[in-house]
């Protein structure tokens, strides 16, 4: 008994000191449900909104399948009337393509800039306004000045942010809630039952490098309607580490 | 309100533009000259010309023979034209209605004007001293009409200012001439010994038009005030406009804010009054030596929020350049709208395309990188890739057809096709591998073909086979083939990345 009073009241301890350090628990419910395994690395157990989100491509593959996990996030985030701002220096996105990820491609607005610095700008301007639910900026390099701009402006409007860093030159801290790298998985693999002649669902090896007051870990997960569906019973490898080690 | 004009003079213009390029000029007896008819003639002379009787319209050889040191240069017939534009929107200053008078003067329009610096004499001794130190020497006048203000300034005796309710006793003193008549019907009055207005002002009208025509009465009634003279602006006065004229010339950006946000709060306030919000909106500075600086704003929706309309201007006011400083502030709005305030507080919230912060961000970003580097896309119907979407005119643009999802489409597509080598085993299989950036992909899973013929009413080609494929990673292409395997001559490209 005395123990279940101890552990609630670490609990609630807990969230106070998530609240003090300006965490807000998601108000999209919809979005935590369908997050399926990766839910557990987040604080609270809900994807952190209003929040700044640094993804890492090196390639233009990794691009493409980095590309295709924030819009299967994005689909969960905007939901029917959302609007996102996709801000980009040298955009291939096809937009067309957002459909098949359950989006209104008219429902977002692109920005297409010539410099990197303006790109910075404007991911600074949109993040503020209240009115959008994501922005999502293509960025070689971000310094850690410039991160913490944008996390203060996203703390104000409760906007979420996507950074996508592609064909980056070095790894720098960034004032970012998190840190994420998506490469591709060859799809329907021989553990699955089904062995489908063709090209499957989008499946990807989801890799959660650095979260802010969440667990790390990584996934191999795909995409089906709409759900994120674990490929198979995919222990998350840091934490077993962890396990191990401590 | 009684209408009051003002017809400026310039009376050595020509010579008085080249004097200030060359101030020599000045003290010389000097002249300009143009050929006509195999012959070298006087276009213009300055004061010091004049009075050695040297006029406009001489033979040059015969002025030669009056004054062998005469300064002579050759004429610059296209730049009046030019320099009358330049000083009619420089007097924008004392009046917005500014028109040019063919060749040698302006006319404006001071209804209301006159009191703002303090009557009718202070006004005129402003607008003279200001042309004077600018080395123009002209002759002001002020009267009812156009036509007597024109006439007085050219022909009358001081003072030049005609009071209210005189200018018919002004004119009867003046010779036909200042009438603006044709140099024929002038020719015949004087023929007549009709050597001034007073002695055929109160003939009858029925036998002077048969004598002189229907435009010397046109004239002669324009002078009276019988008929309305419609004076022609050079620039255009918008309906919605403000101004500001500074007691100093300001050259502070500060001061210049401070001007635009006095501005955009008058004007605010009348759209705000008349449901209306803006579109296109100019500011523009009148510096003091005659340049204008402007900068213009586009917005999205039309609107009328003060805070969000400096913020756009706020961007580009670095760009004025003061100089000396800025005399005269002007806010104009060229395109205006309905604009219902309801209709804001009810979509402020929504987060959806309608929401007023969001039109209002897309302004502050087109402000500074331009429209053309905002894109939203609504889907038009065409099966070839490229084609398959368009750019929207606005944010609100409604969706004509629906986005295609029974095809699968790649999430990257590259600007271009790029070139890629492929190793195909019979016609119409997929690829086994191919090499894009001198890397090896080996083909493990494909999709296809699906074919896409060329739209040939658009676009004359070969149709392209596109399969998706996947290779050893994971990694998933979208690749086609262009043309028919069996022709010999196909070519492969790689096209898009597939999530």
């Amino acid at each position: 008994m005395n123990s279940l009073i101890k552990s609630n009241r670490l609990a609630e301890l807990q969230m106070d000191i998530l609240r003090l350090q300006g965490f807000h628990s998601a108000r999209n419910t919809s979005l935590d449900v369908e997050l399926g395994p990766l839910k557990e690395a987040f604080p609270n157990g809900s994807f952190p909104l209003g929040a700044v989100h640094e993804f890492l491509s090196s390639r233009a593959e990794d691009l493409t399948s980095t590309s295709g996990f924030i819009s299967a996030l994005l689909a969960l985030l905007l939901g029917n009337s959302g609007t996102a701002l996709w801000i980009s220096s040298s955009r291939t996105l096809f937009p067309p393509a957002l459909k098949s990820f359950g989006l209104q491609p008219d429902r977002f607005i692109f920005i297409d800039l010539k410099k990197e610095k303006d790109v910075i700008w404007a991911m600074d301007e949109a993040l503020k306004c209240g009115a959008l639910s994501a922005v999502v900026c293509e960025i070689r390099e971000i310094d850690f000045n410039a991160s913490r701009r944008l996390q203060l402006a996203v703390e104000q409007s409760q906007v979420t942010g996507f950074i996508l860093r592609k064909n980056y030159r070095q790894l720098n801290t960034t004032a970012c809630v998190s840190r994420w790298k998506i490469t591709s998985l060859p799809s329907a693999p021989i553990e699955t039952l089904i062995d489908f002649p063709g090209i499957t669902f989008p499946t990807w090896r989801v890799e959660l490098l650095r979260m802010r007051n969440g667990k790390s870990g990584a996934w191999d997960i795909q995409w089906i309607n709409g759900k994120f569906v674990p490929l198979y019973n995919l222990v998350s490898v840091l934490t077993e580490q962890k396990i191990k080690t401590g | 309100m009684a209408k009051r004009f003002v017809s400026i003079w310039f009376r050595h213009l020509a010579t008085d533009w080249f004097s200030l390029r060359q101030p020599l000029l000045k003290t010389l007896p000097f002249v300009l000259r143009a050929p006509s008819h195999g012959r070298m003639m006087i276009t213009a002379a300055n004061a010091i010309a004049e009075k050695k009787d040297i006029h406009r319209g001489m033979v040059l050889a015969d002025a030669r023979a009056i004054h062998p040191s005469l300064e002579v240069q050759d004429d610059k017939p296209e730049i009046l034209d030019k320099l009358l534009r330049r000083l009619a929107e420089w007097c924008i200053r004392f009046t917005p209605v500014v028109a040019i008078d063919p060749f040698d003067g302006l006319l404006l329009d001071a209804s209301g004007c006159a009191h703002l610096w303090g009557g009718d004499v202070s006004y005129l001794s402003d607008i003279e001293k200001k042309l004077t130190l600018r080395g123009y020497d002209v002759r002001i006048a002020m009267a009812d009409t156009v036509g007597v203000a024109w006439a007085v300034a050219r022909f009358g005796k001081h003072p030049l200012i005609i009071k209210e309710g005189m200018h018919i006793e002004a004119l009867m003193a003046l010779p036909p001439e200042a009438l603006r008549l044709e140099p024929e019907v002038i020719e015949r009055l004087h023929k007549l010994g009709l050597h001034h207005v007073r002695q055929f002002i109160n003939m009858p009208r029925t036998s002077m038009r048969r004598r002189f025509g229907q435009y010397f009465i046109q004239q002669l009634n324009k002078a009276i005030g019988q008929e309305m003279e419609l004076l022609e602006p050079v620039q255009p006065i918008e309906p919605y406009h403000e101004r500001l004229p500074c007691m100093e010339p300001i050259v502070s950006a500060t001061g210049i804010e401070i001007a635009l946000q006095n501005l955009l709060e008058t004007l605010c306030l009348r759209l705000q009054q008349e449901q209306k919000g803006l579109r296109t909106s100019v500011f523009k500075g009148y510096r003091v030596d005659g340049k204008i600086e402007q900068i213009e704003i586009v917005t999205s929706r039309p609107s009328h929020n003060v805070k969000h309309l400096f913020k756009l201007f706020e961007l580009k006011i670095s760009t004025i350049e003061p100089a000396l400083g800025i005399e005269l502030f002007v806010l104009e709005a060229l395109k205006v709208e309905d604009h219902l305030p309801q209709q804001s507080t009810m979509w402020e919230g929504s987060s959806g395309l309608e929401d007023v912060r969001l039109a209002e961000l897309v302004d502050r970003l087109a402000s500074k990188v331009g429209m053309h580097a905002i894109h939203r896309y609504v889907p038009d119907e065409h099966y070839w890739p490229e084609r398959s979407f368009k750019s929207a005119v606005s944010l609100h643009e409604k969706l004509t057809t629906h986005w295609r999802v029974d095809k699968e489409r790649p999430l990257q597509l590259l600007p271009t096709p790029e070139r890629i080598d492929v190793t195909a085993p019979i016609p119409d299989y997929p690829p086994m591998l191919f090499r894009y950036k001198s890397k090896i992909h080996t083909i493990v899973r494909a999709d296809g073909p699906e074919r896409i013929e060329q739209e040939w009413w658009l676009q004359q080609g070969q149709h392209r086979d596109y399969y998706r494929v996947e290779d050893e990673e994971g990694n998933r292409y979208w690749l086609f083939r262009l043309g028919h395997y069996h022709d010999k001559i196909y070519l492969w490209f790689i096209h898009g990345f597939f999530a």
